[in-house]
Order: C-alpha cells, then sequence, then structure tokens
C-alpha cells in the first residue's frame, strides 16, 4: 500500500515536471508552424554559442588539470579553504561573477590600470573574450573539482603499488593519471559545454552585437525588443534541439574510470623535485588569484554603498527571496518524490528517472519563450513574471536535486526497507520517522543548491518583468547598464550574501537535523 | 500450522521447492549451503518474495494478498534490525505502532520488556551506543512486543561469538515460548540446530527438504546433509 502511494505521487510528480517541459515546447513550435529559414544575424549566434562553449569548456579543462593535480599531491595550510571554495562559482549569481570580472579585466579595472602604468595597451572585456573569460572564471571551478575526485578516486593502493614497483613520475602519469584523465575530461567538457551553451546573463551583459550573441539572448531580443515572437519560437527550437542533442550525448560518452574500490585510505601521493614543486605552487596560486580577485573587487566596491541601497533594491530583495524559497519548497517536494518512486524501482522507474532529467535537455529562455507563448493570449505576461520564475527555477535546479537525493534513497530502501515493511511501517510515519531524518543531509543541501540557484537566476525573468516584479538579480543588471556601478556593486554584494547564506543556513539544516 | 503448497521459488537461473507443513509453536533449523535458497524461503514466508507458483499458508489462509507488515510473521534480518537514528526505546515502540503515537500503557510496556531482556535503563540510547549483544537483545525485544504467532531469524546472531551466541538462542527460546511462537532459523552451524531445534529443514540442490527431526538426522545423515557437513 505504502508502495503504490509513492508511485501514485512519483507518477504524477513526474506528469507534472513532463508537462512543465514539455508543454512550452510545443507552444513554441506550434507557434513556429512551418520551419522558416534562419536569418543571417541567427545562423551567426548559432555559430557563435557552439564555438563559445567548445572553446570556454576547453580551456576551463584544460586549466584546470593543473590547479586539480597540485591540489590531489600537496598538503598546505588552506587547502580545504580552497577546495571549498571551488564549490562556491556554481552558487554565485551569473551577475555578480560579471560585476567581479568587470572590476578586474574592465576599463578601468586593476588589470588595465597595471598595464597602463607600463605603457602596454590595454584589454576589453567585452565581446567574445569577455563572455569566454567570465564562463571560464564560473566553470574552472567546476572542472577543477570534477577533476579533483578524478585523481582522489583513484585507490591509494594503486599508487602504493606504483611506488613499490619503484615507477618513475612520468610512469605514474601514463598508467595511472592518463587513463583517469581520458575517463573524466569528455564529462566534465561536455557539462561545461551545455552550461555554456545555454548562457544568456553572460552574454546580456558582457556580449550582445553580431559578434557575441547566443541562442538564449537572440531569443530574448526577438521577445523583448522585436516582439517577434515568430522568429523567437523557431530560436528556441534550434536552442532546444542543440540542447537535447548534446544532452542525449553526454550520458553516452561520460564514462567511469575503470578502477577498482580502494580501501578509502588517503591518497599517497609522493612528489620529489623543484620543478613540480614551482609548477604546482604557480597552478595553486594562479588559480586562487583568479578566483578571489572578482570576489574580493565586488566585497570592496560595495561594501561602502550596502547602508545606502535605494528601496528598489530591498523591495526586490524580498521578492527575490520570496520566489527562491517557494522554489525550494517545490523542487524538493518533487525531488522527494521523484527518487523515493525511482529507488523503489517498480514499473515505471526508467520513464520516471528519464523525466527528472528532461529539464537539462531545454533552456530557461526557451521554456520561458513557451510560456510566455502559452499564457500572452489570455494574461498580461508581465502579470505572471514571478509565477513562471518560480515554475522555470523548479525545472532547472530539479534534475540537480534529484541526482543528489536518488543514491541516498536507494541506499535507505536497500538498507531499511524491507525492516519498514515488516514493522507496518508506511506513508506519513514512515516519511517522518524514517525517510525525511535519513535523508536530512541531501536534502539540506539540495535545498541550498535549489535556493541560490534560483536567488541568483538571471534568464526569464528578464522576458518577463516589469519593475514592479524585477528581481534582485535584474536590479543588479538594470544599474549596471545605467553605469550606476557604485550601488550596483552594493546591490550585488547584498545577492551574494543572501544566495550563500541561504545556502548556508539550508545546508546547516541538513547536517544538523541527519540521521546518525 | 505453517503449510507450502507445491511452492516454487524462481528468479534467474534460481529455483526453490517446497511442499510441506509444520505445527504451531514447533522450533524449526533451517540448515545448507550458502545460497541454496535458505534467505529466500524466509523471505518467502515474511512476504519478500513471491512464489513463481503454489502457496504459502498459515492456519489455512493464503498470505499472498497479506503485504510483509500485515503478516503474522516478525522477522529478525542479519543486520540492520534497528534504526540507528532512533532511540532504542523508539525502536521497540515501532513494534506496538508503527507511527510511534505510543500511550503511557504502551510507554510501560516498552520499558518493562527492556527490562525483562536485560537492557534496562538503556531505552535513550541509539544503536551505535550498544554492543553487537546488546542490539540482538533489543530486536528480540521488539519481537516480544509485537508477539506474532511466526518468529523467523535470518542469522541474526551471526556476527557474534559463541558464548553470546548461546546466550541469545536462550533469549529466543524464552520469547518463542512466552508468545508460543514457531520459529524459524537459519543457521550453519549443526550445533545450534542440536541445542535449539527439535526440527530441522535441510535446504539443498533446489528443495527445502520436509522438517525432520533433529537428533536422528545428525545421528545418520542422508546423502545430500552429508555433503554440506563434509
Amino acid at each position: 500500500m505504502a508502495r503504490s502511494a509513492v508511485s501514485v505521487i512519483g507518477a504524477g510528480v513526474a506528469a507534472a515536471v513532463a508537462a512543465l517541459v514539455l508543454l512550452p515546447l510545443v507552444a513554441v513550435l506550434w507557434r513556429a508552424g512551418v520551419w522558416p529559414a534562419l536569418a543571417t544575424g541567427d545562423a551567426q549566434a548559432l555559430w557563435f554559442t557552439l564555438w563559445q562553449a567548445a572553446v570556454s569548456a576547453g580551456l576551463s579543462c584544460l586549466l584546470a588539470v593543473p590547479v586539480a593535480r597540485a591540489l590531489a599531491r600537496r598538503q598546505f595550510f588552506g587547502r580545504g579553504a580552497l577546495i571549498t571554495l571551488m564549490g562556491a562559482p556554481f552558487l554565485l549569481p551569473t551577475i555578480v561573477a560579471v560585476m567581479g570580472l568587470i572590476a578586474v579585466f574592465g576599463r578601468s579595472g586593476w588589470v588595465n590600470q597595471g598595464l597602463a602604468a607600463v605603457g602596454l595597451p590595454t584589454l576589453t572585456v567585452y565581446g567574445a573574450q569577455g563572455v569566454i573569460l567570465a564562463h571560464v572564471f564560473l566553470n574552472l571551478p567546476l572542472a577543477v573539482r570534477m577533476i579533483l575526485q578524478g585523481w582522489q578516486a583513484i585507490p591509494a593502493e594503486r599508487f602504493r603499488l606504483a611506488e613499490s614497483l619503484g615507477f618513475a613520475p612520468a610512469q605514474v602519469t601514463r598508467h595511472l593519471e592518463r587513463p583517469m584523465l581520458r575517463a573524466v575530461l569528455p564529462g566534465a567538457c561536455a557539462v561545461i559545454f551545455v552550461i555554456c551553451l545555454t548562457s544568456f546573463a553572460i552574454a546580456l551583459t558582457l556580449g550582445g552585437g553580431p559578434g557575441a550573441t547566443t541562442v538564449e539572448l537572440a531569443i530574448y531580443q526577438a521577445v523583448r525588443f522585436d516582439f517577434n515572437l515568430g522568429r523567437a519560437a523557431m530560436l528556441a527550437g534550434v536552442q532546444f534541439l542543440l540542447c537535447a542533442l548534446v544532452a542525449t550525448l553526454i550520458w553516452r560518452v561520460v564514462a567511469t574510470p575503470g578502477f577498482g574500490a580502494g580501501l578509502g585510505r588517503a591518497p599517497v601521493l609522493r612528489v620529489q623535485g623543484a620543478l613540480p614543486l614551482a609548477i604546482d605552487v604557480l597552478a595553486i596560486a594562479a588559480a586562487a588569484l583568479f578566483l578571489l580577485g572578482p570576489l574580493c573587487a565586488i566585497a570592496l566596491r560595495g561594501a561602502p554603498g550596502l547602508g545606502e541601497l535605494p528601496p528598489a533594491v530591498w523591495a526586490a530583495a524580498g521578492r527575490s527571496v520570496a520566489v527562491a524559497l517557494i522554489s525550494t519548497l517545490l523542487t524538493l517536494v518533487a525531488s522527494l518524490a521523484l527518487a523515493l518512486s525511482v529507488a523503489e524501482a517498480q514499473r515505471g522507474a526508467a520513464v520516471m528517472d528519464g523525466v527528472a532529467l528532461l529539464p537539462l535537455a531545454t533552456s530557461g529562455l526557451v521554456l520561458g519563450t513557451g510560456l510566455f507563448l502559452l499564457v500572452q493570449p489570455w494574461v498580461l505576461p508581465s502579470r505572471l513574471a514571478l509565477g513562471v520564475t518560480v515554475a522555470v527555477n523548479v525545472a532547472l535546479s530539479l534534475p540537480f536535486v534529484y541526482r543528489l537525493l536518488l543514491p541516498e534513497a536507494r541506499v535507505l530502501r536497500a538498507d531499511y526497507g524491507r525492516l519498514s515493511e515488516s514493522l507496518h511501517l508506511q506513508g506519513l510515519a514512515w516519511l517522518r520517522l524514517i525517510a525525511l531524518p535519513r535523508l536530512a543531509r541531501p536534502l539540506g543541501f539540495g535545498a541550498g543548491l535549489a535556493a541560490a540557484l534560483s536567488m541568483g537566476d538571471l534568464g526569464v525573468i528578464a522576458l518577463f518583468a516589469s519593475d514592479q516584479s524585477a528581481t534582485l538579480p535584474l536590479v543588479v543588471q538594470g544599474l549596471m547598464a545605467s553605469y550606476r556601478l557604485d550601488t550596483a556593486a552594493g546591490a550585488a554584494l547584498l545577492l551574494v550574501g543572501i544566495s550563500f547564506g541561504l545556502f548556508w543556513a539550508f545546508d546547516f539544516w541538513g547536517r544538523r537535523h541527519a540521521a546518525v | 500450522m505453517l503449510r507450502f503448497d507445491k511452492m516454487v521459488l524462481a528468479q534467474d537461473a534460481f529455483r526453490l521447492t517446497a511442499d510441506w507443513e509444520v505445527p504451531a509453536g514447533a522450533r524449526v533449523a533451517v540448515i545448507g549451503p550458502s545460497g541454496a535458497g535458505k534467505s529466500t524461503l524466509l523471505a518467502a514466508i515474511a512476504g519478500f518474495f513471491a512464489p513463481q507458483s503454489g502457496r504459502v499458508l498459515w492456519q489455512g489462509k493464503d498470505l499472498a494478498p497479506a503485504s510483509p507488515g500485515a503478516r503474522p510473521v516478525t522477522i529478525l534480518f542479519q543486520d540492520q534490525n534497528l534504526f540507528p537514528h532512533l532511540t532504542v526505546a523508539q525502536n521497540l515502540g515501532l513494534g506496538l505502532r508503527p507511527d510511534l503515537r505510543l500511550s503511557a500503557a504502551q510507554c510501560a510496556q516498552v520499558t518493562a520488556v527492556l527490562d525483562r531482556v536485560g537492557l534496562a535503563g538503556m531505552g535513550t540510547r541509539k544503536p551505535a551506543q550498544l554492543s553487537g549483544g546488546q542490539i540482538g537483545r533489543a530486536a528480540l525485544a521488539r519481537a516480544l512486543l509485537r508477539a506474532r504467532p511466526v518468529l523467523l531469524l535470518d542469522e541474526p546472531f551471526a556476527a557474534l561469538g559463541p558464548a553470546l551466541k548461546a546466550e541469545m538462542l536462550a533469549l529466543v527460546e524464552e520469547v518463542a515460548t512466552e508468545t508460543g511462537a514457531l520459529v524459524l532459523m537459519v543457521t550453519h552451524d549443526p550445533a545450534d540446530a542440536r541445542a535449539f531445534a527439535e526440527w530441522t529443514v535441510l535446504v539443498t540442490e533446489g528443495m527445502a527438504h520436509p522438517p525432520a527431526p533433529t537428533e536422528p538426522l545428525f545421528a545418520d545423515p542422508p546423502p545430500a546433509l552429508q555433503a554440506y557437513l563434509g
């Protein structure tokens, strides 16, 4: 009985998610009608989207290898903090990252001041190179973490065996590290490629123009400025095909390294010599500087103005927090229902698993355009801005939270499924006494992730919002666009504070209530 | 009476048949090589493994429609018999009311049973703070509270030393006598069977043989049992 109840709820949630993702798509395709030819500008946008994503992914992974290697084989003060910091950019609102990069690399930024002081030509942070710079800034840490995980997944026994066989560093690299990289890099690259494929906020702020417009940005411009819904629909169709294709490829390409399970001792990598040490020090210092610089710049510039932010900023912050909390609640409920049903591994589990990952094959602006088309005949889209934002946020963070919960739900089922059933422990009592306490840790972490992603999201809201429904990231972007940079920095600092604060609070709650 | 009516358990290449009965309140040892299907036989009674054909009946009633929790059965697994995040008293309380909304009388019952199995004052502890023997006692205490007419033991004491195991078997004996339960106990050790069970079921080569009186069986083992004992 408990099982069927779980399955029914899971199926209901799966149907709702599928509808949320597919209905807008149908609306888009309906509107696009006969497939119109790509205009010159559109083909250019498509081309730019592809090559900037490829370059960003390649650069991020390439630069991440020495950093991950240094972190894997050196023990130093602040190593733990640095690895934690590597997780931060995933939670960092994109608009804040952009502001930080402008402060460091912009026209009057630190780098250009330095270059000008020694009489060298200055750089510009706008255009294609700016978009790629921002993508590397946001995704390098992700690549480092994925590759570091690969390094740490090599069992310590293998390194000890290599040592006892008298392997030189080159042989360790050849027999242990290179196979791992071959297995891990394509996956890391593909994930970052997809993330950059749907880049909107960065292209909006640093790109634009014929040479640096992504498909997402083109969709936005078609809706917002040209009000050419047919063209927007066509672009959204292109974007969906692109994402779906790549997302499908990812599941095929991504392989796990073929190392057996180790006994869990800490890796015992030992490297001697001055040159490797110099390379490692350089890699870590450069990465820390590159990642910390922009964050420090925001803090320095934003802190003075924090006390005198205009009321509109606070109002937007309130709206953003409300949107984030509602999105988080809905994401959590939906992910939990899906994860528990799939863990039951009954009929339909594969379908539900597919549905939970379906949003990965779409993008915020595609969903947004579709929902825009759906509501536009009946309601003024701007009146639904926040509701639509919540819906899109839930759809986009669902796959991540679901992925966090599923393995834990499977462990719960394997360890205590039979015991619960034999004690007739089911339904709400089971949820309250067993599932929630035992899943508290991933639930807290997932909630933190969903809240931070939702808080910092600048995507679909740009399509719908009016002044009365602007969220904090949109207000920051507006302030930047009107060159009120000090106020923008203050608001950005507030945004970072709330994002990280929400993440920390949820994660802390989860760890605090985690069953032991 | 527990009856297997031409029951066939099957999964992939695995196959196990049983067609016999055993009276209520009996003590039965289930013995046989690893992988022969001893645990699966117990899982079929407990409701975790549906027979491919045939029936399992308790007092003449087919158990097939009943969910595991609704069967007249308490089962002790090899491990994970207690929820690690709940206290010992809560773990016991689950045996009385799965939603843990216990009345004062039920709470008193839990305390009394804790006392009875030698865990007095340990109700507020988490399972991690108990020794292996104490965990076994707690699981048996819950069986006592549930007082179901069939008690299935799927080697819950396999990890204990000989002295502790003997202690546990004595406690099982007490629990079974008090609740009048039929006990089916999986074991690898002929000594356990001889010490505890009047009947022994040999599970081997795809068949759960009908229960045979333990002493004569071990005194003059048939070829299949001889092959297992070595």
